[in-house]
């Protein structure tokens, strides 16, 4: 029982952290927007005349996706209309599901595992769910019954499955090195040191693999400079004929697919929770010298460091966004399956070679 | 019984989804019209279908997708497993990539994954 | 607490499998059907899951509804009018069908009710190391052809699919 409730709360508040965090990466992605084009930005909203650089912005999108009229167009399908942002934002979430935030906190005699589970094929589980939202887009396009929606899902489909086989083989050498799927496993090792110095995360052993990774997640995400499916400023996307919460859902799904992105790349390119030197007990550095700390300490400083990497790679992410023009759709496609792949093939390839010759 | 959380994760996360749905349906007017309800295609009429025949080569990415998905698969067990293992794991492998390889290279010097404009005589109108 | 969850989950797989599987063989518009076929897949992953075989669960997953159910969503939107088209669904031949249908339902009954099911109290987990190894030593012949088998596969399917001028300039 007691059990039970633990996995509730933590679910609670993962659900919570993610749907929180994606309203603030709407205003962050507007904010960060308007520094860089030199505007003030969103600033308008106030509650009893505070302003608070637009923080309450995100608070009145999200009660106006709430209040606005849903309608499906006469010649959608009414059923299918309604399944595909479901189908879009549901995987979205649950990817986080395997992504460990913490160690372990220990109440008493009782030791919490800061993870929502601890799944042996993690990596392969957030493959599959990340690969549900294929359908979201694609069934969004086919019900929507407009050229345009039709055009852009099955661009989009096409476009995610083809990056999708490059998420899966530029992370292999990593899963090399690790020997192991299960994320929380990844996240462990790379609290070792390497040279009794630096830590053991996954961007120094595998730098080739992270270049090659992040710019395929991103466009698995279908954000610039990979948003042809969408590309809000000409061309038409497929979730055009939604309004109300369904296009909210469309909307949301994209600010929660950056910070799983973020939460992943960080999980396993740059020690996710770890922080350098930090170890169970305490810090330990390698010039000499302990620092005992309690555990809740410990896991406090594991929560600051997993989030401000997060916070990091959103922010990466959204400059990204803001900086690089849109891609042409031939160049797209060539970029991952002549330039992506083979170069993952060759990373796979040397990875194991180096691992083979360096063991001892 | 590592799955059972992900079960409540799933149950919990589909909870939220249509929590928001139906707060908006209960919270949202509905008041719909002939203009509100018809495609919007850049404030046109809509003309004819939008199911047309689509251009082939999105069924042949597909194709390429699903043999080099099953590739990755296979992937996976044996990098878990390649420390251990040694060398004659790593020949396998290369075997196994190289072979694939020459698939990759066909469909790449067949031009199957240019992304090519129509030539101006392909599309041709029917009168 | 946990077991009454799982239990339910259980069932609510048997049930999410089998009733899409009926959507798919009897719904009239080819586009449900396989729409249909993504929560009968989902829901054999989830049975996968039971029997403690995550890595099968995750490639059906990964295979069948993210690869598989692309590729016949993909092969009704190339192929003109077949959204719109309702399939026959009238029977016909009842007598003759009936003959197959009995044979398969016998074997099958047979199989369920002869067969040596063993329950393992620990399950073999984690699962992925283990294939990995039986991949690269017992079964390493039938690995390296699976390769050329996917090689041919995918310069046939190219050779079958690929644009021709003539389709062009219909």
């Amino acid at each position: 029982m007691l059990e039970t409730i633990i996995i509730l709360i933590k679910v609670w508040a993962v659900l919570i952290a993610l749907v929180s965090g994606a309203a603030i990466m709407t205003w962050v992605e507007r904010k960060e927007s308007a520094v860089m084009q030199d505007r003030l930005g969103a600033n308008r909203a106030d509650i009893l005349g505070f302003r608070v650089i637009g923080l309450f912005q995100p608070l009145a999108d999200g009660l106006k996706m709430f209040f606005k009229e849903d309608f499906i167009p006469d010649r959608a399908d009414k059923f299918l209309h309604t399944l595909a942002p479901i189908l879009a934002f549901f995987p979205a979430l649950v990817t986080f599901a395997v992504i460990p935030f913490g160690d372990v906190l220990k109440i008493g005699d009782l030791v919490i595992p800061l993870q929502i589970a601890k799944l042996n094929i993690g990596y392969l589980y957030l493959l599959a769910f990340g690969g549900l939202a294929v359908y979201g887009t694609v069934l969004a396009g086919y019900s929507s019954n407009n050229k345009y929606s039709l055009l852009g899902g099955l661009r989009a489909a096409a476009q995610m499955i083809s990056y999708e086989v490059c998420l899966g083989l530029t992370l292999i050498g990593l899963i090399m090195v690790y020997s192991t799927l299960q994320l929380d496993k990844i996240v462990q090792q790379q609290g070792e040191l390497l040279f009794g110095f630096l830590p053991v995360w996954g961007i120094f052993l595998q730098p080739l693999g992270f270049l090659l990774f992040f710019p395929a997640a991103i466009a698995e995400t279908k954000r610039v400079p990979f948003d042809l499916p969408e590309g809000e400023s000409e061309i038409i996307g497929y979730y055009t004929e939604y309004s109300g919460m369904r296009f909210g859902l469309f909307y949301f799904a994209e600010f929660v697919e950056i910070i799983v992105l973020a939460a992943l790349v960080s999980t396993l390119f740059f020690g996710g929770y770890q922080v350098p030197y930090l170890y169970a007990d305490g810090f330990s550095f390698p010039w000499g010298g302990h620092w005992v700390l309690p555990n809740l300490i410990i896991v406090l400083l594991q929560l600051a460091s997993f989030g401000l990497k997060i916070a990091f790679f959103c922010w990466l992410q959204v400059l990204i966004r803001w900086t690089l023009p849109r891609f042409r759709y031939d160049q797209l496609m060539r970029l991952c399956w002549v330039g992506i792949l083979p170069l993952a093939i060759l990373n796979i390839l040397l990875t194991g070679l180096i691992l083979l010759l360096i063991k001892p | 019984m590592n799955f059972v959380p992900i079960l409540i994760f799933l149950g919990a996360a589909a909870a939220v989804v249509f929590a928001a749905l139906l707060t908006n349906r209960l919270l949202a007017p509905h008041k719909p019209n002939p203009a509100k309800l018809t495609t919007y295609e850049c404030g046109e009429e809509p003309v004819g279908s939008p199911w047309i025949r689509f251009n082939t080569r999105f069924y042949v990415i597909a194709l390429i997708f699903i043999v080099f998905d099953v590739e990755v698969l296979f992937l996976f067990p044996w990098a878990v497993n390649l420390k251990q293992m040694g060398m004659f794991a790593w020949v396998e492998m290369a075997v196994f990539i190289a072979i694939l390889s020459i698939g990759l290279a066909y469909v790449w010097a067949k031009r199957d994954l240019e992304w090519i404009k129509p030539k101006p005589g392909w599309v041709k109108s029917k009168d | 607490m946990i077991e009454l969850l799982s239990q339910a989950a259980f069932w609510l797989f048997i049930i999410v499998t089998v009733g899409s599987a009926v959507v798919v063989v009897f719904h009239k518009r080819v586009i449900y059907s396989a729409f249909a076929l993504l929560f009968t897949f989902f829901g054999v992953a989830g049975l996968y899951v039971f029997l403690a075989a995550d890595f099968l669960a995750a490639s059906q997953v990964l295979i069948y509804v993210g690869g598989i159910l692309t590729l016949i969503i993909f092969g009704v939107f190339v192929t003109a009018k077949i959204y719109t088209m309702t399939i026959p669904q009238q029977t016909h031949q009842r007598f003759l069908a009936l003959i197959p249908v009995l044979v398969i339902a016998g074997v099958l009954m047979y199989v369920l009710f002869t067969a040596d099911w063993k329950v393992i109290d620990h399950p073999n987990q984690p699962t992925t190391a283990r294939l990995g190894k039986l991949l690269l030593t017992t079964y390493l012949v039938p690995f390296e052809v699976a390769s050329v088998l996917l090689l041919a596969a995918l310069i046939g399917a190219m050779r079958l699919a690929r644009p021709r001028e003539e389709d062009h300039e219909q």
